[in-house]
């Protein structure tokens, strides 16, 4: 379904997307894990066309959608829906009508400032709100909601582009750990529910082996590492990250600790 | 305290009584180049003016005392016929709407032709990045050119009217509010166009939605002041024959001979709406910007 072939993007003398290859078969749910900088954000943009790439090519059922231009890539661009680390929503304007912007490929610019949506739409628009939870902020401003709430509008607007394919750069960055965690049971249920690929930037190692079918840790630009989450041994971590013996996960997990005996100690000092 | 900002050691501490007749030097040093400064200015001004006064056609001492002659003849003048005043306001009235309406129009069109050069000509939103310096000298050379030079080419060619005026007015109102525009559009957040550009979403639908929500107040505002210089601007092309108030203003002038009241009326309606569009706007440009 979907094949990467020496995907190539350059910064002036710097490559910041190195040759990346690899094919994907079917809606898994893929996590590219790597610190700041190994190329992970780049890769996704290249991919929803927001940049051009230097050289490679990405095929989707056989179509190079690199070499699309003007009309057919936003075209693809509306096939390929892309959720953001700061949401990227319209501020000023209400939720739903920030949902709806997911169709704006289809609409002409007359309809767009005139507002005019089809009652089916708006309806669809609803319904995807209802989903995911949060149908009782539609008419409020999205700048009014929280991170967590934002982040769950811009999942719905992607799934108001009906895509094939979700890009997630990073989506649970800025939420704290109960908001990360219902966005990531928001998409991992996207992903097994709708049958929709999704390729989520992830900067925590949990967090990729707890949702992931699937993890490719990137460095300086290059795959270093494309296997099953079980693969996925502190050696290997240390490897993606170039991190000596002292890297430790747990130190900078946002995961809630499952252990309980911090809990009861403190129980019993107080109790005592 | 002292031990913290300067150490413990008492000869790294400074010397309060010195530090005093430091200060009092420095304190002297800057009088002492201020008053030079100050010298030298007057300096320039006065030689400027004896040159430019030998430049004079007339003399500007010959002509000093004159100077009050005329306005002193019209307030005689108008002071004697001041019964004639709210009939005269009532006569200029429509010539008032006439050129509020030019300014207006051209206001209105300008803002709109301002929007759009502002867009194609900031870095980062621009349609075309390549085409940003055309765009951004198109604004320049529309800045450039005053109301009053296309007005009186426009009127050889169209003749005398208010659609003239409009046309002019509305092309330096492209040009000057196209730059303010652009500095505003500059600052705008890109994250929402972004994200409207990660949809698919074509060119003038991302700036219609993420960029112009943003920027709408500030653009209001600046379009509101606008409004009042086009209002002087449309008054002034009166002159030249553009119809409007100040049309009536050049023909009282003109010819003299007691029509001085209508000079101060027609003065008194143009200063009364300037003053009442200047509270409105200030009233509405501060709660834009403010948002309440």
């Amino acid at each position: 379904m979907l094949q990467v072939q020496t995907v190539t993007r350059m910064f002036g003398q710097k490559a910041a997307v190195d040759a990346v290859s690899f094919t994907v078969d079917g809606p898994a749910f893929v996590g590219i894990i790597g610190r700041s900088g190994a190329g992970k954000s780049t890769f996704l943009r290249l991919m929803n066309r927001l940049i051009d790439a230097t050289s490679g090519e990405i095929l989707v059922d056989g179509r190079n959608v690199l070499a699309l231009k003007g009309t057919e890539a936003r075209a693809w661009q509306s096939q390929c829906a892309m959720i953001f680390q700061q949401f990227n929503l319209v501020p000023r304007m209400d939720v739903a009508s920030n949902v709806l912007h997911g169709i704006l490929n289809r609409r002409s610019t007359l309809q767009t400032m005139f507002n005019l949506w089809p009652r089916a739409d708006i309806l669809r628009a609803l319904d995807i709100l209802d989903r995911l939870g949060i149908v009782e902020q539609a008419p409020k401003r999205a700048e009014a909601l929280s991170g967590g709430q934002q982040q769950r509008v811009a999942i719905a607007r992607a799934l108001m582009q009906d895509p094939r394919i979700i890009l997630a750069d990073e989506p649970i960055a800025s939420l704290d750990p109960m908001n990360a965690q219902v966005v990531m049971d928001t998409l991992k249920r996207i992903n097994v529910e709708d049958g929709r690929m999704i390729i989520a930037n992830l900067h925590t190692l949990d967090t990729a082996r707890r949702y992931c079918d699937r993890v490719i840790g990137m460095r300086d630009g290059r795959i270093v590492f494309d296997g099953t989450p079980d693969q996925l041994s502190t050696s290997v971590a240390r490897d993606i990250y170039g991190a000596d013996e002292t890297f430790n996960e747990a130190a900078t997990s946002t995961s809630i600790p499952t252990d309980t005996a911090a809990d009861r100690s403190y129980a019993d000092l107080m109790l005592s | 305290m002292v031990d913290i900002a300067f150490g413990p050691e008492r000869g790294k501490r400074p010397d309060l009584a010195n530090n005093r007749e430091a200060y009092m030097e420095m304190v002297r040093r800057k009088r002492m180049y201020g008053g030079l400064l100050l010298v030298i200015f007057v300096a320039l001004m006065a030689s400027g003016w004896m040159l430019a006064d030998d430049r004079n056609a007339g003399g500007f001492w010959q002509g000093l005392h004159q100077v009050f002659e005329f306005p002193s003849e019209v307030f005689a003048e108008a002071w004697q016929k001041s019964a004639n005043l709210p009939a005269l306001f009532w006569k200029h009235l429509p010539a008032l709407i006439e050129t509020l309406n030019i300014a207006a129009v051209a206001t209105l069109i300008g803002a709109l032709a301002a929007m759009a050069l502002s867009l194609l000509a900031t870095r980062g939103l621009a349609r075309w990045p390549r085409m940003i310096p055309v765009f951004r000298r198109t604004m320049d050379a529309l800045r450039a050119v005053p109301e009053i030079v296309i007005a009186l080419v426009l009127i050889y060619i169209l003749g005398g009217g208010p659609v003239p005026a409009v046309i002019a007015i509305a092309l330096h109102t492209g040009g000057a509010l196209g730059k303010l525009f652009s500095e505003v559009a500059e600052n705008a957040d890109l994250k929402p166009v972004e994200g409207l550009a990660s949809v698919g979403a074509n060119w003038s639908q991302r700036m219609w939605l993420g960029v112009i929500p943003q920027v709408a107040p500030n653009w209001l505002s600046y379009a509101l002041l606008r409004f009042e210089i086009n209002v002087r601007a449309s008054a002034i092309l009166g002159f030249v024959g553009e119809g409007g108030i100040g049309h009536d203003l050049k023909l009282a002038m003109q010819w003299g001979q007691g029509r001085y009241d209508q000079v101060v009326a027609i003065f008194l309606l143009l200063f009364l709406a300037i003053v009442a569009i200047d509270r409105v706007s200030d009233h509405y440009r501060h709660k834009l910007v403010k948002g309440h």
